[in-house]
């Protein structure tokens, strides 16, 4: 919508198209700042999916904890971090599951950017 | 009247908070991070500022992308951190100078920025990592501050440009504030990382480099970038680089660096460190 430049790997521009197809899925994740909604997320994931509006496919994205299909869905990073945080996932533990990675070959990477 | 007296600019990744809690300051990963601050505490402890205007990015616990400002600026008397899910301690609050708030509001909207103005704000790990590396211990005497948060979450993000015309502004309102105050400015965030994608992971050490140097001898090189080529070269996030340009243009055109540090990798990014002295 409001990016239409070069493509760049593996990037997703979070332009107003991505922030209104994942507007439910981002409110969902930007609850998870209070501790009485972490814990009836993990109560009941089903209902809490329900609760504000999840479309198919997200509701899938979240149960199978695919980030890539996260984002895809609308998902922004900032936010999907709160979502996987209660899972008790790093970034480094997300990053090495987008990129194809184990975590240690993820975080060799990291530190190979500093040689 | 108010004077510039330098800038800061540091990342503040959110498990530098959580290093802190632990207060891993010789562990071996964190040690070449941390040993970077004394130098610009010890600066800080000289120059002694009255107050700090933080140009920081929201990770959404103030902002919702219900409101998504581009630029919003706070005027309280005090701002408070809290909970942003995923587990760094919450730390207490801070002062504010809500009536310089108003008159750099009134300054920049007059210069034609047109500014969302916020008396209740609370700051996240963005402000407060790097206020926390800083300033580790807060008496009763501690420095105020101004938040002033730019949208990285979401595109369009404010290009190179206007950061760098907004900055610029910023330190003119600054200066012409009557009381006599000395005022830092800290631009936090970046260097290069990103978080999202099969890119995630990607740090531009050359980049990072040529940043640390450039935003002191030449910030006006990156006028004409777009936030598209800052994205391809900083990596999604990275894009917060812009936050080093609005300190930067709120300095005088020369400037002299005090301390500098670089280190790869913190969590998924380029650590950057550097503090300038504004004196002419």
């Amino acid at each position: 919508m409001t990016h239409t430049q070069e493509p760049i790997f593996g990037t997703t521009f979070f332009d107003g198209e991505m922030a209104m197809k994942g507007y439910g899925l981002n409110k969902m994740c930007y609850s998870f700042n209070k501790a009485e909604n972490r814990e009836a997320f993990l109560k009941d994931e089903e209902a809490y999916y329900e609760k504000y509006g999840l479309s198919e496919a997200q509701k899938e994205a979240c149960r199978k904890r695919i980030a890539l299909d996260l984002i895809a869905e609308g998902g922004n990073i900032y936010y999907l971090a709160k979502f996987t945080g209660i899972l008790g996932l790093s970034v480094q533990d997300v990053g090495a599951q987008m990129t194809g990675k184990t975590v240690e070959e993820f975080k060799q990477m990291l530190l190979d950017a500093g040689k | 009247m108010a004077k510039i007296v330098g800038g800061i600019c540091t990342s503040h990744i959110p498990a530098i908070g959580n290093a802190i809690a632990k207060e891993m300051f010789e562990d071996p990963y964190w040690k070449p991070f941390f040993d970077g601050y004394p130098p610009v505490r010890n600066w800080l402890d000289e120059v002694k500022p009255d107050v700090a205007v933080v140009v920081y990015n929201d990770h959404g616990l103030n902002f919702f992308l219900d409101k998504m400002p581009t630029f919003s600026i706070g005027a309280a008397p005090e701002y408070k951190n809290d909970d942003e899910g995923w587990g760094i301690p919450t730390i207490p609050p801070f002062p504010g100078d809500p009536k310089l708030s108003w008159h750099i509001i009134n300054e920049l909207v007059k210069d034609e920025f047109d500014i969302c103005s916020c008396q209740e704000m609370l700051v996240d790990h963005g402000f407060t990592v790097p206020m926390s590396l800083l300033w580790p211990e807060r008496g009763e005497d501690q420095i105020k501050t101004i938040p002033f948060c730019v949208n990285t979450v979401q595109h369009p993000i404010a290009s190179p440009k206007r950061c760098l015309d907004i900055g610029k502004s910023l330190g003119k309102a600054i200066e012409s504030y009557p009381e006599d105050l000395k005022v830092v400015i800290l631009g936090t965030g970046g260097l290069s990382h990103q978080l999202d994608g099969e890119r995630a992971g990607f740090i531009n050490k050359e980049f990072d480099l040529e940043c640390m140097e450039k935003i002191i001898s030449d910030p006006y090189h990156y006028k004409d970038m777009s936030i598209h080529e800052l994205v391809r070269l900083a990596g999604a996030q990275g894009a917060e680089f812009i936050l080093w340009l609005i300190m930067r243009a709120a300095m005088g055109e020369t400037v002299t660096k005090v301390h500098s540090n670089y280190h790869i990798p913190i969590s998924n990014t380029g650590a950057g460190l550097l503090c300038i002295d504004n004196a002419a």
